[in-house]
């Protein structure tokens, strides 16, 4: 299982335009950071995304979340490691069954809280939400059965309480005396 | 205001204070090519002769005016050739605007005959670039390049129109304001860093200024003279931050590095607190990095947040621009007598000369022909430089008069910048005297765009230090690899010819007495001059550390020149 204090959580507000991904993933790249996972999705807001991100410590999470601000298209992004955060990640999970052995599979999906989502002759597909901890045991658990295949979502993460991760500062522009000052 | 999308484009460009346009046409941009003369005078455009070229001219331009330059292409191969220009400008964060032509939008991602994904090819090399699917978006997209590439750390931004878009009608809409939520460029430091910076100086007993380009780009050059008299620290520029302080101050110790001066490369060692400003610690400055300055406090003064904690941890970080964290930190700072460090640096200055060559040669030294230049244009015009051995000589020995005087490649380290650089910084500054230093090796990459400055009458006097080498390399292969020269030798063409093949003026010194007059005919001359000097082949640039060594390991100047120096000091004190 991960040790979960190796790795960094980063969540971005981001342009929901063509190319975006394509920006980060080059700044990634370019700089050798190792993205253990990325989930991107549309935010509350028109127009933008965010994305949470989980990066492996050994690198300078600070560097991560300064080049990635670098970006036109990142409107704010920032290190939640530290915080008091929700995270969450969802798993399905195809495990090799049959009419013998299902009722097992099926106790193992209620202790975890998890549910089954398709069922076939020769198969099921389980869907479990949790930290990456309970979706590793849960996997480890079925493993016995035969999984077939798993897809992640990677992590998503928010702050508790009633704070706004990304507080969109009003005045923008105006701070910045920009055209004369240059 | 109906217009088509090229006239909103030229229109936008005009409104944004274009006057230069330095370019090359083809299928994909042929629509603005054919609305030019509408804007003329007010926009003039300048024909390179290889893409590459125009971003460099471009480039060079943007450096000695502080405007944005701008470059234009054609799709496929012309935006691919403007790759290198863009990179250059990307290192050395140089404002310039791209505008490549591209596919018509239906044939986008065909692989249509010239399709190449140049915003996708850019991405790592500008600060943002644009694909422009809808006409009336030409004015904001425009207006946000320009202001995307000036403000801030300066950089380049690629701009890519599809030829249909260039054609179709649309309303011009000029917005009054950029709004970018994702841009948000610091500007003002944090007075807390601010105070504690102004504390540590006046603490320090060995302080040392590292000034680099940020200090040009922000025009802090009366800032930073003011923080170097009022707090009594010696300025040290980086290889771009070279003409940010006078040379001739009695603070100015000059560059540090791997070709840097022997003195600055110990006292970094030695100092209690280093002052970056507008520099990035960049490794050809700081040697092996786990040994650079192990003494020393860092405050870092950086418009760049990313800059800060990169490759150093300071100790405080003013991040804004350069020139209004230094009006900050300067109403802070008090004056502190440093005796023993002045004392100790004239002592490293004396004892590890770095500056010094033999005079009474038959051959021509590069080093003399350099030091030549610098001495009979009085310091009073532009230098720009090509990447090798004579660049670094160009740096050790800038005497230059001007602020931001000296225009060369640092980040990227690209040979061939020299000629359309110059181009480019002539076509700025027409009334001035523009001065190419180029390597022999670096003028054939690029000497084509003598082709503009026959065109366009353009007086540039372009010195080719011709070593018949790639001297630099030649001088690794000497150093490193066993005395190997593999492709470092160079088969040259005449230099006269071809400068006389573009109706330029060609001249050649062979002999170190012709020098001089050789300079001064060109000094006379009212238009441009190629001057082929055929130096001596194997000088090696000192002092120099040596690739993954640290700043302590620097080799000095060979024994030789040091004697000269020494008699040279005795003379004196007879006298
Ligand atoms: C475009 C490019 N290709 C290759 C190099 C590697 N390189 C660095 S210095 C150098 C030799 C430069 O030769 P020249 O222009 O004659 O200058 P010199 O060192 O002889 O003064 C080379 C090949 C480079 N910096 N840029
Ligand atoms: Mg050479």
């Amino acid at each position: 299982m991960k040790d979960q204090r190796r790795y960094h959580t980063i969540i971005a507000l981001v342009e929901d335009r063509p190319g975006v991904l394509n920006r980060i993933a080059s700044k990634w790249r370019q700089r050798g950071f190792n993205i253990e996972s990325l989930a991107v999705g549309h935010s509350e807001t028109p127009g933008l995304s965010r994305m949470t991100l989980v990066v492996d410590a050994s690198h300078d999470a600070d560097q991560v979340v300064k080049q990635l601000d670098k970006l036109i298209d990142v409107v704010d992004i920032r290190d939640v490691s530290n915080e008091d955060i929700v995270a969450r990640e969802m798993a399905l999970i195809k495990v090799r069954c049959d009419a013998g052995n299902r009722s097992h599979i099926i106790e193992i999906v209620d202790i975890f809280r998890a549910n089954i989502i398709d069922v076939s002759p020769e198969s099921v597909i389980v869907e479990v939400t949790g930290d990456e901890g309970k979706i590793d045991a849960m996997f480890e658990l079925l493993k016995d059965y035969g999984v077939i295949e798993m897809v992640r979502t990677g992590r998503v993460a928010m702050l508790r309480g009633a704070a706004a991760s990304h507080p969109i500062e009003e005045e923008g522009y105006e701070r910045y005396p920009g055209q004369e000052t240059w | 205001m109906e217009m088509t999308g090229a006239e909103m484009l030229l229109e936008a460009l005009a409104r944004e204070g274009v006057e230069v346009i330095f370019g090359i046409p083809g299928g994909a941009n042929l629509p603005i090519y054919d609305t030019f003369p509408k804007f003329y005078p007010r926009i003039r455009h300048y024909l390179a002769r290889h893409e590459q070229g125009a971003a460099h001219a471009a480039d060079g331009y943007a450096r000695v005016t502080g405007k944005v330059g701008v470059c234009m292409a054609t799709s496929g191969p012309g935006a691919t050739n403007l790759v290198t220009g863009i990179a250059n400008a990307w290192m050395d964060s140089v404002p310039i605007v791209a505008i490549t032509g591209s596919v018509i939008r239906p044939l986008i991602g065909r692989d249509a005959f010239q399709e190449a994904d140049i915003t996708g090819i850019t991405i790592p090399i500008t600060k943002h670039n644009y694909l422009i699917l809808d006409v009336n978006d030409i004015p904001r997209i425009v207006r946000e390049a320009f202001y995307i590439a000036r403000t801030g750390r300066p950089g380049p931004v690629l701009i890519d129109i599809p030829r249909d878009v260039q054609q179709e009608r649309g309303e011009f809409y000029w917005p009054e304001r950029v709004e970018l939520r994702g841009y948000r460029p610091p500007i003002y430091p944090d007075p807390d860093a601010v105070a504690k910076a102004a504390q540590l100086i006046y603490e320090s007993e060995r302080p040392l200024i590292l000034a680099g380009h940020g200090v040009i780009i922000s025009q802090a050059f009366y800032e930073l003279q003011e923080l170097a008299e009022k707090a009594n620290v010696p300025v040290i520029t980086t290889l771009l931050g070279i003409s940010g302080f006078p040379p001739h101050h009695p603070l100015y110790l000059g560059m540090p590095g791997m070709h840097g001066m022997h003195w600055n490369n110990l006292a970094i060692s030695e100092a209690d607190l280093l002052i970056g400003i507008g520099m990035r610690f960049d490794d050809r400055v700081t040697g092996r990095l786990k040994d650079f300055a192990p003494k020393a406090k860092i405050i870092h003064i950086e418009v760049d947040p990313a800059e800060v904690g990169k490759n150093v941890r300071p100790a405080v970080a003013l991040v804004g621009d350069a020139r209004i964290c230094l009006q900050h930190l300067n109403r802070l700072v008090q004056r502190r007598e440093r005796p023993d460090w002045f004392a100790h640096l004239d002592e490293l200055k004396r004892e590890h000369p770095s500056l010094a060559y033999p005079t009474e040669t038959e051959e021509i030294l590069p080093q003399y022909v350099i030091d030549q230049i610098y001495e009979l244009t009085g310091g009073e015009a532009y230098y720009v430089t090509g990447v090798g051995q004579h660049q670094m000589w160009s740096a050790q020995y800038f005497r230059g008069k001007k602020p931001n005087s000296l225009i060369t490649s640092g980040g990227l380290g690209t040979m061939g910048f020299e000629v359309p650089a110059a181009v480019g910084v002539q076509v700025a500054k027409p009334g001035e005297m523009v001065w190419a230093i180029c390597g022999d090796g670096g003028f054939q990459m690029t000497l084509q765009e003598l082709g503009m400055v026959a065109e366009y009458g353009l007086p540039v006097k372009f010195a080719i230090i011709n070593n018949g080498h790639h001297g630099m390399v030649r001088q690794w292969q000497s150093l490193f690899y066993r005395g190997n020269l593999v492709a470092s030798p160079l088969q040259n063409p005449d230099f006269v010819k071809i400068a006389e093949a573009y109706g330029i003026l060609g001249l050649r010194a062979t002999r170190r007495e012709e020098v001089v007059p050789t300079l001064q005919r060109a000094l006379e001359h009212p238009g441009a001059v190629v001057i082929d000097f055929q130096v001596k082949e194997d000088e090696n640039c000192f002092p120099m550390v040596p690739p993954g060594a640290s700043l302590q390991e620097t080799i000095g100047l060979p024994k030789e020149y040091i004697e000269l120096v020494r008699r040279r000091q005795e003379v004196e004190v007879s006298r």
